[in-house]
């Protein structure tokens, strides 16, 4: 992410930095900017020839390698880094704003303790971060008990409410770490029901007991990874096809879709991979005519037949 | 950026930062080396580009003359004071807490803007470890009109924009931004609707096309105090006003037990359960039952009833 930082303003930062720490490794400088060895060579060249006016040998910032190391003798009177931004300084102060608004999160205390330092050190920048909020979701009625069978490595009983089936599943789950994405919680774990890992989202967990058991997760098993959004659709998946009125076009704000087609009627053909026949079904009987299955015929048939159902529930 | 551009502006940085009295550009031509145009004129544009490249990176050039000076045009410095990032240590736990919530922003802008800040911080002595923690948070801004809505935030300006509204046509909005919130995943901008008069929240997903941003910066103060997170929490869900009770089969309907007010067993359905559920229209209330399919029967009122059987009419034929 600092990748992206330019070069000038990498190097002002460059230079307090090395100075404030005498013979680090430039493998672990060029780590923390985020760039290649040979990328730090480039700029602590640049800085070599770099200095006060008149440019003298005594002007210049002065940089000494030892070995895989560096000293910076002379900092030609760049001795602190640069006033946050007000970008920056939004960035931070919101988040930490959202991580003490957290329910469940122990350390609240030392949140407000980091923001107010934060808050200090920016100055006037931090003023428009006030203008930017993160609503965060906790579930404190389950949080406390996740974070100590979490501490303290055990396994965990759930009752845990499965949409796509309208019903509530019992399994044994080893606890691998919590985790925030788009505003709700989540427990990561591994499923010993279904031998894999899962995310269990918070609000859904009926209840949950600490069993006697250690959690065991299998040796090498890794966090699955929610950068690209939670559900990440496979080619096994159902490929289904929805005509959406324009009432519910919030569809395809909602759910990850393949391709979204605007039709001449002001509405949308949305098509999606469905790994839960059941929730899509239950989708399409919730849309009601502002939305209609195209294809494939048989969940259409399917809707039909769940809405014909439905109806004679009606009729007694 | 070339090398000798990088070069140029930072013998800039530092000359201005060491001189405290007001360097006439003709002094700045002399004493920062890349300065050597053949021209007059060809000085003057690069410099007044090099000044405002200084400005974009936050450096707080400052313009003035003192006394010494004999022209009258404005030399310039940089006030150390106004530079330098303040003291600031953490304490371990606090640095851990800074490491977290460096963790939230998933996406640019603001991933960017807070690997820059770790950077100064660390810069600054601060060093805030990134070992994996348990609570992991992940906030994404993947909306095209994010950064735009954002900037016109931070700076106090309006925005126009087409916002898609369910059932309507795209309609073009003028706003003055009062701030945005990420509230269930998605973001939203709260402000004042120029043309209706009136608050307004906006979910940015649904601003096609792209986003002018008007007006002078600091032209819009939002109103003090204001509760960002209640405008939109208000806007995506109503204050119920009627309650409909609802029969469901033993383990279905599980949105709507949780949202029961009172349950009971249904004397007339061997095993199901009665629930009374609040809701604010009946159209949306039946869109909640009508998914659960045969294993959510409503009862009362009749409008929320009919609602749901009208709905199944249509998808059964």
């Amino acid at each position: 992410m600092s990748a992206a930082m330019g070069q000038l303003p990498r190097l002002l930062a460059l230079v307090p930095y090395l100075l404030s720490r005498p013979g680090v490794q430039l493998s672990a400088v060029a780590a923390t900017f985020g760039i290649s060895e040979e990328r730090l060579r480039k700029d602590l060249n640049l800085l070599w020839v770099c200095g006060l006016p008149g440019h003298g040998p005594g002007d210049l910032i002065d940089v000494e390698f030892e070995g895989d190391t560096v000293t910076l003798l002379e900092p030609a009177g760049v001795t602190r880094p640069l006033r946050l931004t007000v970008d920056e300084a939004l960035a931070l102060i919101v988040a930490l704003r959202a991580l003490a608004d957290t329910p469940g999160l122990s350390e609240r205390d030392t949140v407000h303790r980091a923001l107010a330092k934060i808050e200090q050190a920016a100055g006037a920048a931090a003023g428009p971060a006030a203008r930017v909020a993160v609503a965060v979701e906790g579930e404190q009625r389950v949080l406390p008990v996740l974070q100590s069978s979490l501490d303290q490595r055990r396994r965990l009983h759930l009752a845990y409410y499965v949409p796509g089936r309208d019903e509530t599943t019992e399994r044994d789950v080893d606890p691998m770490r919590l985790l925030l994405v788009e505003g709700r919680s989540y427990l990561e774990g591994w499923c010993r029901r279904a031998e894999g890992v899962r995310l269990f989202r918070l609000d859904r967990i009926e209840s949950v007991t600490v069993l006697d058991e250690p959690a065991e997760p299998p040796p090498g098993v890794v966090h699955r990874d929610v950068s690209q959004g939670l559900f990440r659709p496979g080619p096994d998946d159902l490929l289904v096809t929805l005509a959406l009125r324009p009432p519910a076009a919030w569809v395809s704000d909602y759910y990850p879709c393949e391709s979204v087609t605007e039709s001449a009627d002001g509405g949308m053909v949305v098509r999606l991979r469905v790994r839960d026949t059941g929730w899509v079904r239950r989708l399409a009987l919730r849309l009601g005519d502002q939305g209609r299955v195209l294809a494939p015929a048989e969940l259409a048939d399917a809707v039909r037949g769940d809405a014909a159902k439905a109806l004679a529930a009606y009729r007694t | 950026m070339s090398a000798k551009k990088t070069e140029r502006l930072l013998n800039l940085v530092i000359c201005l930062l060491a001189t405290r009295r007001y360097l006439s550009v003709q002094e700045i031509r002399t004493a920062v080396p890349g300065y050597d145009q053949d021209t007059e004129e060809a000085f003057r544009r690069m410099f007044e580009r090099d000044k405002d490249e200084l400005r974009e990176l936050g450096i707080p050039l400052e313009t003035g003359t003192d006394s010494a000076a004999h022209d009258d045009e404005p030399g310039y410095r940089i006030a150390r004071r106004d530079y330098e990032l303040p003291e600031i240590t953490l304490e371990p736990d606090e640095a851990a807490a800074l490491g977290l919530a460096a963790r939230l922003w998933q996406s640019a802008p603001l991933a960017g803007a807070t690997g820059s800040a770790l950077l100064k911080l660390r810069a600054a002595g601060v060093d805030s470890p990134s070992a994996p923690a348990a609570l992991e948070p992940r906030v994404g801004a993947s909306e095209p009109a994010f950064a735009q809505c954002l900037a016109a935030v931070r700076d106090g300006r309006s925005l126009v924009f087409t916002h898609r509204t369910a059932g309507g046509p795209p309609q073009e909005r003028h706003v003055d931004p009062w701030g945005v919130v990420s509230w269930r995943g998605r973001w939203y901008v709260v402000g004042h609707d120029v043309d209706r008069d009136a608050p307004r929240v906006f979910r940015l997903s649904r601003i096609a096309g792209a986003v002018q941003i008007t007006g002078e910066p600091g032209s819009v103060v939002p109103p003090p105090g204001v509760d960002l997170r209640g405008w939109v929490a208000r806007s995506a869900e109503d204050e119920p006003r009627a309650t409909a009770r609802v029969s469901l089969r033993p383990g279905a309907g599980w949105e709507l037990r949780r949202a029961a007010t009172a349950t009971a067993p249904d004397p007339h359905r061997e095993g199901w359960t009665l629930v009374d559920v609040g809701f604010s229209d009946p159209g949306r209330f039946a869109d909640r039952v009508t998914g659960y399919g045969a294993d959510a029967v409503v009862l009362t009122p009749p409008e929320a009833r009919e609602a749901v059987v009208a709905r199944l009419q249509g998808l059964a034929s």
